[in-house]
């Protein structure tokens, strides 16, 4: 069974590179948002186990998002994911997921 | 007390793609160590070698402080805010990736391969809108004494980053020895040791090997060989 993980970011082409790198692992599937009504709403409808923030977002939006989503399931993890699809991307869902 | 950490270079991580082959010292890529996730504000230590003509592609980055230290051969950097530059050499290049920046770097000679050091910093803030500084250094201002060659102050010797770190060079002599102290309350400092043995304190370090030292407020390095290295001060907490 996959790890539905949800990337959010505001810069649409670096999401779409994270989302893509992320369903590179067969293990993974990823859908992305580049709002906050986007990410709130398609929270609802997947099991998501993992979010990633990624660029663009202010600390009034994440403060909002974390909220809903721990509001929806409060075992789900939250992490920042640092360097837009870079070679950190794998290392920090590993570590998130424990 | 002081505290350490010894990561001998053949322990680091290995990456061979054909036209790059990579050294890691913290998890990158494919190499995943939950013990080698960063030291402080260090991220990314990659020691990169990329073949003539060859080079990476156009990728993106976001929230990071990035910096280029070629060690040998040319490096062209192209990015989205239309700067193309080639760093050499002698150069050291900072990118602070912000809310996100498109760039490619290439070996464009056709018989030389390119060796540089990518190190990544976590910013000390996010969203941050990018930038690129990249300038050329005095290889004789590193001589036998420590060069800053990165800070956090624009008006500060070297580039600049969004970070409270400080970088120094130094190419030693047999037998030269000095003493750093550190710049910043709670910082530390990784030594990545470039060429020859040098000593830090009482340990020994080899080419290639990173030691990261923190919890104290200065150190000693002295060379043991001919020697060059590169000093690392980060914030431990960030």
């Amino acid at each position: 069974m996959k790890t539905h993980i949800l990337v959010i970011g505001r810069n649409a082409e670096i999401l779409q590179t994270v989302v893509r790198l992320v369903n590179n692992n067969d293990q993974w599937e990823a859908t992305g948002a580049t709002t906050d009504n986007d990410a709130i709403n398609a929270f609802g409808t997947q099991p998501f186990k993992l979010v990633l923030l990624c660029n663009g977002i202010d600390p009034e939006s994440e403060d909002t998002l974390r909220a809903a989503f721990k509001a929806v399931n409060p075992d789900v993890v939250i992490i920042q994911h640092y360097g837009g699809g870079s070679g950190l991307l794998a290392a920090e869902i590993y570590q998130a997921l424990g | 007390m002081t505290q350490s950490v010894l990561h001998k270079a053949a322990t680091r991580g290995h990456a061979s793609h054909g036209w790059l082959n990579s050294y890691h010292s913290f998890s990158f890529g494919s190499y995943y160590n939950p013990e080698r996730m960063h030291f402080g504000a260090l991220r990314v230590l990659n020691d990169d070698t990329v073949e003539a003509g060859m080079g990476f592609g156009k990728h993106p980055h976001d929230n990071m402080e990035i910096i280029s230290i070629p060690l040998e051969g040319d490096l062209e950097h192209k990015d989205s805010m239309n700067n193309v530059a080639v760093i050499k050499n002698g150069d050291i290049q900072a990118m602070s990736a912000g809310t996100g920046i498109y760039h490619s770097e290439y070996n464009k000679n056709r018989e030389h391969r390119v060796k540089f050091l990518q190190i990544w910093l976590y910013p000390d803030k996010k969203n941050v809108e990018p930038r690129y500084d990249q300038i050329s250094l005095n290889l004789e201002d590193r001589h036998n004494k420590l060069q800053q060659v990165l800070s956090p102050d624009p008006e500060d010797e070297g580039v600049w980053v969004h970070q409270n770190a400080w970088f120094h060079l130094g190419k030693f002599d047999k037998g030269v020895s000095t003493a750093y102290n550190i710049r910043a309350k709670g910082n530390g400092v990784y030594v990545f040791v470039l060429t020859g043995d040098v000593k830090v304190n009482d340990q020994v370090l080899n080419t290639r090997d990173g030691y990261g030292i923190w919890d104290t407020d200065k150190f000693t390095i002295s060379a043991e060989t001919d020697a060059e290295f590169l000093l690392m001060e980060v914030p431990m907490e960030f």
